[in-house]
Order: C-alpha cells, then structure tokens, then sequence
C-alpha cells in the first residue's frame, strides 16, 4: 500500500489542478453568462441561452469526446491536448449551470440596492462591480460550493480523454497490481478529502465576502 | 470532404437507436432504484437512533461527493473478488441508482422536513405506529414539494448514463465511439449523440416546468 500512495497523489495533482483552473473559467463565464441573458441587447441574450442550454443538456462526456475526437478531424482541424480539453470542457460545462445560479443570485439583490446606486450617480458598470457583483457573490457561494464540488467529481471523466489524473492512475495500478479494493478504496478517499477542502476552502470565501456586512443580511 | 455526411447519418442512426433504448432502460431503471432506496435512505437519516442515522448520513455524504466513475469502478472490479459476479449492465445500473439514491434521499428529507411539526404532533397523540403513520399521514403531503426535483435528478441520471460506457456499457455514447471508430468519422455520430441528449433534457425539463406550475396552481 505504500507504494501505492505516491503514485494515486501524482494523478491526485494533475487533478487538483484541472478542478482550480476549471473552476476559475467556470466562475468568470458563469458570470459573463448570466449577465448576457440579462442583458437589454437581444442577440447577447439569445446566445448565452444558447450556450447555457446546450451545456446543460447534452452531457459532460459527449462535450469532452466532442472536443477531444471531432475537433481534430477536419473540417476543425484544431488539435487540443487532453488537459486543455480537460479544463475548457469542464469549465464550460459547470459554468453553464453557475449562470443560472449567477443569474438567481443578482436576481435575490433588492430593488432598493438599485435605486440607491442610482441615486448616487453611479455608472451601470461601477453600480455592478461596487454593488451588485459583491452582494450576489454571496449569495451564489452556497449553490456554488455544491457546483465546484460536482466539477470535483466531474474531472474523473477526464480520465476517459487519456489524462494521467487520479482516476486514470487509479486504474492504471489496478491493472498492474490487481490490488482492486484499496486502489478503490483509497482513490474514493482521496475524492472525498478533496471534496471536503473545498468545502472548507469555501466557507473562508464566505466569511471573508461577508466581513462588515450587517447580519441579518442578505444571506 | 464534406462538413456534414447526410448518407452516413442515415447509415448509423439505426446502430444509435438501438443503443439508445439501453440508455433510457439503465435510466429508467437507476431512477426505480433511486427512488425506492433513496426513501429509505432519508427515513433512516432522520431516524432519532444515532446507530442508524449516523452512519447513513456518513454513507450518503460520502457517496455523493466522491465521482460516479470510481463508484461505478468499485462495483464492477472490486465485487467480483467477494464472489459478486455483476455484468457491466448490473453494475452500470446498481451504480447509478446507488449514486442517485443519496441525491433523492436529501430530496426526500427535505419534503419530510416540509410536512409541519402538528402533523407529527397529531400522529403522536394519535398513537399511530410509525410506518403507517408515515404511509397515510406524512407521505401525501411530503410527496408534492419533491415531485419537481425527483424530474430534474431523472434528467440529471440520463446525462450521467455515458459515465458507464467506461465499463463498456454499450449505451448512446460508446456505440457512437465504435461506430466513429471503424470510419474515421467522428463529427457525425459525437453531435448526434449530443442532439439526442439536449432533445430529451430540453423535453424532461419542460415537463418539469410544467408540472411546478400545476402544482402550485392545485
């Protein structure tokens, strides 16, 4: 079993990593997504809905087989490595589904918020960034902890795209070592911990977004 | 060559369709799996004896923030060594349905938690004994509220069904991968596949829709 560790924490950071950066781009296109289908200009709002709508519904691993297999071919011809599909299909995916989450959360910041920025003569874009962002931000980190844990789970797919991550080790060293219920056992553990560090990781985000807000509050 | 091959859509599409009925039988019967587990599940999670809530809350916590995939793995390659000889469609489905099952349990305690306190209260002064209790009283009114989210986790399933094709499941999505394999053509029968899964999702969720707003207007 010790020599088993090492090698499941090799793919256990290549995994690490495909949900950090996955996450980043989910976070920035689940925003830029909910504010296109909010947005007054129809063409902007008919595309994210278009874009939310076939990233939700046709599934993670046709997306990362879509990618990884058709895009190479021609009449693409672009060819992207497994670990770029990785982090681009994982975080569109999640980020499709973060838009709608965005989207209920500027919709749970009050009128008033509005208006008073309104009042104070600010531009549309300061009243977002200084106002609005940082009050929906809170509001989407309980949803939001549950979507960064799905992308979590999400990357063992990765794994069926040849990237050397968690999963794939997993596999790699039952194959060779036959040693199934504690590669398992271990791999899932290991899921589990990373799962709960983001929980954890999530709650400090929270408590640092809510420093010197009034309790009773928003959320 | 041409972007899109009309004549070898049509010469595949028979292959998909067939495979496809495996992908709404391994969703169909997951959810059933789901469904009925998933009750028990909540039932013993809210149950006021710590040897028992206890660890099935660690179970359904654990079950669901570790990946389908390995789950899957666990019961396809691990069993086999106790004696447990599943095919990949057994434990595809048992899979499925076991990852589901903990999902729909939150369901389920969040709809009991919504049947208020006075209705326990009452079958309490009652005497009512728990099952039945639970059969005639608090189901009912438990069951409207979970109706939408049971929908959206069937849609949810669906979309997870190409997770088994790892374990050689012949559903939608690996027979869309050998059929690519044996042309060198992938474009094809890969967007079909997706179209297939955004037609269903787009009809479930505005089945789902539909029946929220009928609820509510009961």
């Amino acid at each position: 079993m010790a020599e088993l560790i090492p090698l499941l924490l090799q793919g256990a950071w290549i995994t690490i990593q495909i949900t950090f950066i996955g996450s980043i781009l989910a976070i920035v296109v689940a925003i830029l997504a909910a504010l296109g289908r909010l947005s007054p200009w129809r063409p902007l709002r008919w595309f994210s809905v278009a874009y939310i709508e076939l990233f939700r519904g046709t599934s993670l691993l046709v997306q990362l087989f879509w990618l990884f297999f058709v895009l190479p071919l021609p009449p693409f011809n672009l060819e992207l490595s497994a670990y770029t599909v990785a982090i681009v299909g994982l975080g569109l995916h999640i980020g499709a589904y973060g838009a709608e989450v965005m989207r209920g959360a500027i919709g749970s910041v009050g009128k008033g918020q509005y208006e008073a920025s309104t009042a104070l003569n600010m531009t549309p874009s300061t009243r977002f960034r200084r106002i609005i962002l940082p009050q929906a931000l809170l509001a989407a980190i309980a949803p939001g902890t549950n979507l960064l844990i799905e992308l979590l789970k999400n990357t063992s797919l990765v794994s069926l795209i040849t990237l050397s991550d968690l999963t794939f080790r997993a596999r790699q060293l039952d194959q060779a070592t036959f040693e199934t219920l504690t590669i398992f056992s271990l791999t899932l553990l290991l899921y589990f911990i990373l799962a709960q560090a983001i929980n954890f990781a999530m709650r400090g985000v929270e408590r640092r977004l809510s420093r010197g807000r009034l309790r009773g509050g928003l959320s | 060559m041409n972007l899109w091959d009309w004549d070898y859509v049509w010469q595949i599409l028979p292959d998909l369709l067939r495979a496809s009925v495996n992908t709404l039988g391994i969703t169909l019967v997951g959810f059933m799996i789901a469904v009925v587990l998933g009750l028990f599940l909540a039932v013993a999670r809210r149950s006021q004896k710590a040897w028992l809530s206890w660890p099935v809350t660690l179970v359904i916590e654990f079950i669901r923030s570790t990946p389908l995939l390995i789950q899957v793995y666990f019961l396809y390659y691990v069993l086999p060594a106790y004696g447990v000889n599943l095919t990949a469609m057994q434990a595809g489905i048992l899979g499925i349905g076991l990852h589901y099952a903990c999902y729909i349990a939150e369901v389920y305690r969040g709809g009991l938690d919504s049947v208020a306190r006075s209705q326990w209260e009452a079958v309490t002064a009652l005497n009512f004994a728990p099952w039945t209790a639970y059969r005639t009283i608090i189901l009912p009114q438990a069951i409207r509220p979970i109706l939408p989210p049971l929908g959206n986790y069937l849609v949810a399933m669906l979309k997870d069904t190409p997770v088994l094709s790892a374990i050689t499941v012949v559903e939608i999505m690996q027979q869309a991968k050998n059929v690519g394999s044996e042309s060198f053509r992938y474009l094809e029968p890969i967007t079909l596949v997706g179209l297939f899964f955004l037609a269903l999702s787009v009809a479930l969720a505005y089945l789902v829709r539909r029946l929220e707003v009928r609820l509510e207007l009961r």
